[in-house]
């Protein structure tokens, strides 16, 4: 039998000492350290990546796998998800055209001296974000319901509109989501704009105001240019959270089945197919082509902030 | 400066207030609808729909009565949300700070490579990854069980791109001091730079707690029983095409964010700071 561990007392010793050479050892570490990120990335990155493009060239039935070549690829050219894609892209659109502009004048607005109980509203307007998206979306649902007496279409009814079934028709169910996504992201990116904003040297300001700039020429001219940074940062997370977006499609629709499929996303499509249906080929496929969308852009991100420029 | 300017910017400011104020209700209102709602027969919702109608008579607190019943499993999801929440954000903060800090301060090779593998499991969203990740926990035995969805999240790179920075900054003096008083590297991690990186630690125990507590995805590929789902989960499958629960749903959904709302009220700069810590630029 192997005997690993020290007998004598002089073997012990030297075991001790070569433990304590290590424990002191600037050059062994910093791997221990590491350690755990390298294995965590080895099994749940790096080999489920690998493994989802292998799959995706497979089909994938219980105790036997084949290659299929294009195959699944080729099976994605359905208007089932042709319908998820575009969704899913509206809806990006959508976040895209009223996360941004907005939070970044809202922020502007909070930033002002003339703003009263900066922090009161910004800890408001933040609030939503804490709300996990089952619960929201649980409230959505619920609020625009296609009751006479659900929150919505008392509202509108208000305004002397009709009452409405909000989540079935294709355009009042996109607007749903988007505004579901305005009530829980608005805060949030109000404070990254904030930061940005804090960033920006008050003297450019003052000597704008000094040489006689008027408030828009300054936000045009000083502002504007100089958020660019955190503005492309919120403009990819956007793209990712909009491309991702599956749990508030979940919630609205009670478990991913919207009429006519107006509320399926392409993570919805890859869970109907890949979990539900368990068809894993087709379902990593999916998820290959939602890999692609976001690495793309991820590319335009990195060369609209010069990133390939820059070595250090 | 004259008096009409004086009272455009009185103005002004009053129009940026009501702005504010009407914003602020938009953020609000769900969430009081949602608490109002919560002490409303589950009839009167079935009937009218979610609203901000207030009739007192009918207010009560069955519908938590209910919650706290033999009949609802809601503690056991509660429990099970905390516990995986508590042991989850422990890990992560545990091993992610060590991550993070050796690629701070050590000098070795593979170092900005592996930098840049964090930044790139950063950039990916885990939705694409969610199939192979299901096809392997099931080998490993780690479906319906809490391990399965702590571990392969517990190393998580938005951590440890935050402890690098924040590592980063730190006057690396007296690590050198404490190496030549005869303390080990693990010892100047532990006693020295954890302390040094309290207002780190704080920022992404939030971050990575709220996380937890509102995760849906991955616990609901992994979780299969009805004992063993966290609230998300457990929430989600009271809400059926067939027929809501609303009842349990409603004041579930509330008892979820009340303890959130509370510990917001009182640790707001780390709420704030952790939750926009990807857009601190290295």
């Amino acid at each position: 039998m192997a005997q690993p561990v020290p007998s004598t007392p002089r073997q012990a010793a030297v075991g001790l000492a070569r433990l304590r050479r290590l424990a002191y050892s600037q050059s062994v570490a910093p791997w221990l350290f590491v350690l755990p990120f390298i294995l965590s990335f080895a099994v749940f990155f790096a080999w489920p990546v690998l493994s989802a493009v292998n799959m995706s060239f497979q089909e994938v039935l219980p105790g036997q796998v084949r290659y299929i070549g294009l195959e699944n690829y080729r099976d994605l050219w359905n208007p089932t998800f042709r319908k998820a894609l575009l969704n899913s892209t509206e809806y990006t659109i959508w976040t895209l055209i009223i996360l941004i502009p907005l939070p970044l004048v809202l922020a502007v607005f909070l930033n002002s001296k003339l703003m009263a109980w900066r922090n009161f509203f910004r800890s408001t307007l933040f609030v939503p974000a804490l709300v996990s998206v089952v619960v929201a979306g649980t409230v959505f649902r619920l609020a625009f319901g296609e009751l006479e007496g659900s929150l919505m279409n008392t509202i509108i009814t208000a305004f002397g509109f009709e009452p409405q079934k909000w989540l079935r028709h294709e355009g009042l169910a996109m607007f749903t989501l988007v505004l579901l996504a305005t009530w829980r992201w608005t805060g949030i990116n109000i404070l990254y704009f904030l930061a940005g904003l804090q960033n920006i040297p008050r003297e450019l300001y003052e000597s704008a105001e000094i040489d006689g700039a008027s408030a828009w020429d300054r936000f045009i001219r000083i502002t504007l240019p100089l958020l660019k940074p955190i503005t492309i940062y919120v403009l990819t997370i956007s793209i990712y959270g909009g491309y991702a977006m599956f749990t508030e499609s979940y919630m609205l629709w009670a478990g991913n089945r919207s009429p006519n499929d107006i509320g399926l996303t392409i993570v919805g499509y890859l869970y109907r197919n890949g979990i539900e249906q368990n068809n894993l080929g087709l379902g990593s496929a999916v998820g290959i082509v939602l890999l692609i969308i976001t690495f793309t852009a991820t590319m335009i991100q990195l060369k609209l902030t010069g990133m390939f420029r820059r070595e250090d | 400066m004259s008096a009409g300017n004086a009272l455009r910017r009185r103005l002004a400011s009053a129009a940026l207030f009501i702005l504010f104020v009407l914003l602020g209700l938009f953020a609000v209102s769900p969430i009081v609808t949602l608490i109002v709602a919560s002490f409303k027969p589950a009839q009167e919702i079935m009937r009218y729909g979610l609203n901000l109608r207030l009739d007192w008579e009918l207010l009560s607190l069955k519908n938590y009565a209910y919650l706290f019943s033999d009949q609802s499993l809601y503690l056991t999801w509660y429990g099970n949300s905390l516990l995986i929440t508590a042991v989850f954000t422990v890990l992560c903060l545990f091993f992610s700070s060590m991550v993070g800090y050796a690629l701070a301060v050590y000098r070795f090779r593979f170092r900005n490579a592996l930098f840049a593998l964090v930044l790139v499991t950063m950039m990916i969203p885990l939705e694409i990854i969610i199939l192979p990740l299901y096809k392997l926990s099931i080998s490993l035995k780690l479906i319906n069980n809490m391990w399965g969805v702590i571990l392969p999240f517990m190393v998580a790179p938005l951590p440890i791109f935050f402890f690098r920075q924040y590592a980063s900054g730190l006057p690396k003096d007296y690590l050198d001091a404490a190496r030549v008083d005869g303390c080990t590297e693990f010892g100047i991690f532990f006693r020295i730079m954890v302390p040094l990186m309290a207002p780190a630690f704080s920022s992404m125990l939030i971050l990575q707690s709220l996380f937890s507590w509102n995760n849906f995805l991955w616990p609901l590929i992994v979780l299969r029983t009805n004992e063993q789902l966290t609230i998300p989960i457990g929430l989600a499958t009271l809400l059926t095409p067939y027929g809501n629960n609303y009842d349990m749903l409603i004041s579930g959904a509330v008892l979820a964010i009340v303890p959130i709302l509370i510990v917001f009220l009182f640790f707001q700069r780390y709420f704030i700071e952790g939750m926009t810590a990807g857009g601190i630029k290295g």
